[in-house]
């Protein structure tokens, strides 16, 4: 078919990415960078033409971008995308991050890998929110090699005083994050001035133009050289061979070493390098996926890892961590994640978050929790002693991810050190249930859910809770109820009725109910919950399975009702503080069910519920098509 | 390690990951260039074998050498080979433009596998270089109910950590391709000797740069008739490798479209 010559090697790519605030000019950066370097497909010239006149407008070299429909429909990219892109003999790929702020979790996605960023700010405009924002980003994500590409110099005239000016605030911000610029590089994306070619309008500016300074980049540095760190991918067991298999983040093997087998201290040899349609191999280094066996013939786990006697991670069940946080909730502390490093898995809780940075000014302060899309540093309390690396740029140490019960990513964990246990302190190590949800679900017939019935006293919670849980038993449903009265009278019996006292109430029923729904339950909790703030509180606790039901009551029926003669206690005077009488009630402005009681009896309304319910917490038909 | 290496290295770990994590799994093979590559890294990363079926969701309007190609090499490479057909064209949403609608019947035929072998991953060999919309697409691509694709609520992936969410109606595409560019996979197939239909070759100042349906793929001017010709080839081009899929230029959105539903 073909005759088979040795191809000629090619290094890798370097990857870089594009980042800076919103309009800023990144994607017009882009394109002005491809058109210079002559490194667009004839096919996409043409694109970008037929769509910009479509438009009636000029030509425009951000649209090469924004690629797709949705994203230029409203102006901005949505997603990170790449280019690769040649200077002389050198490979790179351009990684463009968006600015938009609620896309920081694709802005990650492209540039975690990055080698080197290219910052982009507005010359007269300075830096913004999201200058800000990214570039701590490219501190945690640990980006070593920060190019500050200072555009739209036309706006201010070509004019040096104001430029430097410009500059040196620039300057100062990244010195706050310890953050060293390679390169502050004066340009016009747009004019394509310093881009590709020297500027005649920047006499002053002897400094190298954008791709003179990306051409000295220097080439990602070998990691073969440091202690082995091999974490296992996986076990196999062909035929009657064991392999284990791997990439090797860091080091290197060679058949015959001794290996130390994650925290059991075992150690094996490495006996053989097993391979397909490869020439056998003695050594294998950094970056290689291989296969090995082990002398003797011991059985890892997958997330042990492997590593040389001599040069052993760190160990601790308290790890200090930086964070960045994605997930659109905040924060708080005692909240559980899986961290996974490398292939490993652990169960974690926030043990405390110790600061939260300020981005107006990127200065540090106590916090009771992170906001969306924020910064922290926070201590980790693993269910078990982990190991681990420090964070360090240029490598894959310490590069901790936080995912939730879904599996979905919530944030970025890059691993300081180890946490001392700090006198005072809850030193706790809760562990995990192995069983999944949605095991759980398919064995019970049904998801767990938590039900969070608010509203006045009297409007008939307990009542409609109670008929509710029968009809669901009935239909074979899991169900249980947790109602304020009855808390009360154990759980709770040690609290009163103080703004703290209340509060404390919600969070105990919301950390049981969540505990319940996690085995797999309905669970109903009556509780008056008077206000959005505890209601907040028990969503956050709950997480995705909480649902606010409002038992919609009109005041003056729910007195007429009186069914525990406490209104007339309240209005005698006998008890204060009571919710509907001298304590307010905040009603739910958008709960996903509202059952109205006025005119309907218990059972009516129970039905209303448990239809709601039955439909929340149906498996979806296996392989519905829509 | 030279780019090879490391696209291959990558290739291999997340092949594992999908192995590790996905059960049960199967790899879509299109008896395409890039699908052979694929199927030739399976077999790299767990030493000689496949160790889940391969799919090929057959529309009927395949090349013959594609057919006498998929019966060779599933014998000669131990594959465990699943077929699935599609449904008659009448039977997709008619909207879409003529080409566009043709190549969503192969959609609704992928749709038909994935509930009938009840598959929590599906390994798809496309790659961001082909398409600006494939240039979105993560690692692991977590489809929801119904398979759509949700481009603008795509998980965070970094750092070689996957997102596996596992949900009913759930599953997640699996593109160990995704940093391959075209030259690459060209590069990487003279490397290996990875065996191609002979379509991709120069007969008569013709040759098929992409494969789709006979009856919406065209063949592109060309004189390569064998790899090391089709990359000298691919050096100097500057036209776009889909270029000979219709449905590509029938409306700006129709590529989008199809993705969207669940289209590879």
């Amino acid at each position: 078919m073909n005759t088979i010559s040795p191809p000629a090697s090619q290094e890798a790519a370097t990857p870089i990415v594009i980042v800076g605030h919103v309009d800023h000019g990144k994607s017009t950066l882009i394109g002005r960078l491809l058109y210079d370097t002559d490194s667009l497909p004839d096919g996409r010239v043409a694109q970008i033409i037929e769509s910009s006149t479509k438009r009636g407008l000029s030509v425009e070299w951000s649209f090469l971008l924004d690629s797709l429909q949705i994203e230029r429909d409203q102006g901005v990219t949505v997603d990170s995308t790449r280019i690769p892109f040649r200077l002389g003999q050198r490979q790179f790929v351009i990684v463009d991050a968006p600015g938009h702020r609620q896309f920081l979790r694709n802005m990650i996605t492209g540039a975690a890998d990055a080698e080197a960023a290219v910052l982009v700010v507005d010359a007269a405009e300075g830096a913004q929110e999201q200058t800000r924002r990214h570039a701590m980003l490219l501190r945690l994500i640990g980006i070593r090699h920060v190019i500050v590409l200072m555009n739209k110099v036309d706006l201010l005239d070509y004019d040096e005083a104001k430029i430097t000016a410009s500059e040196h605030s620039v300057a100062a911000l990244l010195k706050q994050l310890e953050i060293e610029p390679t390169l502050f590089v004066p340009a016009s994306a747009r004019e394509g001035d310093n881009i590709a070619s020297r500027s005649d309008r920047m006499a002053w500016y002897k400094g190298p133009t954008l791709t003179e300074a990306l051409a000295r980049v220097p080439a990602p540095s070998s990691r073969s050289d440091l202690p082995l760190r091999l974490p296992v991918q996986d076990v196999y067991r062909f035929d009657a061979q064991r392999v284990v298999v791997g990439r090797i983040e860091r080091g290197r093997i060679h058949i015959g070493d001794e290996v130390v087998i994650g925290r059991h201290a075992t150690v094996a040899r490495i006996a053989t390098i097993e391979s397909w349609h490869t020439a056998p191999q003695e050594t294998a280094v950094a970056g290689q996926s291989v296969a090995i066996t082990l002398e003797p013939d011991v059985i890892p786990d997958r997330g042990d890892l492997l590593f040389p006697p001599a040069e052993a991670p760190l160990q601790g069940a308290r790890v200090r961590a930086r964070l960045f946080w994605l997930r659109q909730e905040p924060l708080r502390a005692g909240e559980s994640f899986r961290l996974r490093l490398a292939t490993a898995e652990h169960q974690v809780t926030v043990a405390s978050i110790d600061s939260v940075v300020r981005l107006e000014d990127l200065t540090e302060h106590p916090a009771d929790m992170v906001p969306p899309e924020g910064f922290a540093e926070i201590t980790l309390a693993v269910s078990e002693t982990m190991q681990f690396d420090p964070f360090q740029p240029g490598t894959a140490d310490g590069r901790g991810v936080l995912v939730d019960r879904n599996q979905q990513i919530v944030g970025g964990v890059p691993l300081i050190g180890v946490a001392d246990i700090v006198a005072g302190t809850n030193a706790i190590h809760p562990t995990g249930s192995t069983v999944s949800l949605w095991d759980r679900a398919q064995a019970k017939g049904h998801r767990g859910g938590v039900f969070w019935m608010t509203g006045l006293p009297g409007a008939g919670k307990s009542t409609i809770a109670r008929a509710a849980e029968l009809q669901l038993f009935s239909r074979g449903m899991d169900v249980s109820v947790l109602d304020g009265d009855t808390l009360r009278a154990g759980l709770c019996s040690d609290l009163g009725f103080s703004e703290a006292d209340r509060r404390e109430n919600v969070r105990r029923a919301a950390a049981v109910a969540r505990i319940l729904a996690d085995s797999g339950q309905v669970v109903l909790v009556a509780l008056i919950s008077p206000t959005i703030a505890d209601r907040e509180l028990a969503r956050q606790i709950v997480g995705d399975e909480f649902h606010e039901v409002f038992v919609d009551t009109p005041q003056p029926t729910c007195e007429s009702r009186d069914p525990k003669g406490l209104y007339a206690a309240a209005r005698s005077g006998k008890i204060s503080g009571f919710t509907g009488v001298d304590a307010p009630y905040e009603a739910p402005a958008k709960p996903e069910l509202r059952l109205s009681t006025e005119g309907r009896d218990v059972p009516a309304t129970a039905r209303d519920l448990v239809t709601f319910i039955a439909r929340t917490v149906a498996l979806p038909p296996t392989g519905s098509r829509s | 390690m030279d780019d090879l290496d490391q696209l291959e290295a990558q290739s291999i770990f997340i092949l594992r990951e999908a192995y590790r994590k996905l059960k049960p799994l199967a790899m879509l093979w299109s008896l395409g260039k890039d699908s052979n590559v694929m199927v030739w890294l399976a077999r790299k990363a767990f030493l000689g074998r496949v160790p889940f079926p391969v799919m090929h969701v057959d529309t009927g309007k395949k090349f013959p050498e594609m057919y006498q190609f998929r019966d060779e090499y599933t014998k000669k490479w131990n594959l465990d080979l699943l077929l699935g057909d599609c449904p008659a064209v009448e039977e997709i949403d008619p909207t879409l433009p003529p080409a566009a609608r043709s190549a969503a019947r192969k959609t609704a035929g992928l749709a038909a596998m994935i509930e009938k072998y009840k598959l929590a991953g599906v390994i798809a060999g496309i790659r961001r270089d082909e398409q600006a919309t494939r240039a979105k697409e993560r690692v692991f691509s977590p489809r929801g109910a119904g398979h759509k694709w949700d481009v603008r609520n795509q998980p965070p992936e970094f750092w070689d950590q996957y997102a596996t969410p596992h949900e009913p109606g759930m599953h997640i595409r699996v593109h160990p391709l995704l940093a391959w560019r075209e030259i690459d996979i060209w590069r990487y197939i003279e490397r290996e000797g990875i065996p191609l239909v002979d379509l991709y070759f120069s007969k008569n100042g013709k040759r098929y740069r992409s494969l789709g349906d006979q009856d919406i793929t065209n063949p592109v001017e060309s004189n390569a008739s064998t790899v090391a010709e089709v990359i000298a080839e691919l050096e100097t081009s500057r036209t776009s490798e889909r270029a000979g899929r219709a449905m590509d230029h029938e409306s700006e959105d129709a590529f989008e479209r199809l993705r969207v539903a669940g289209y590879l």
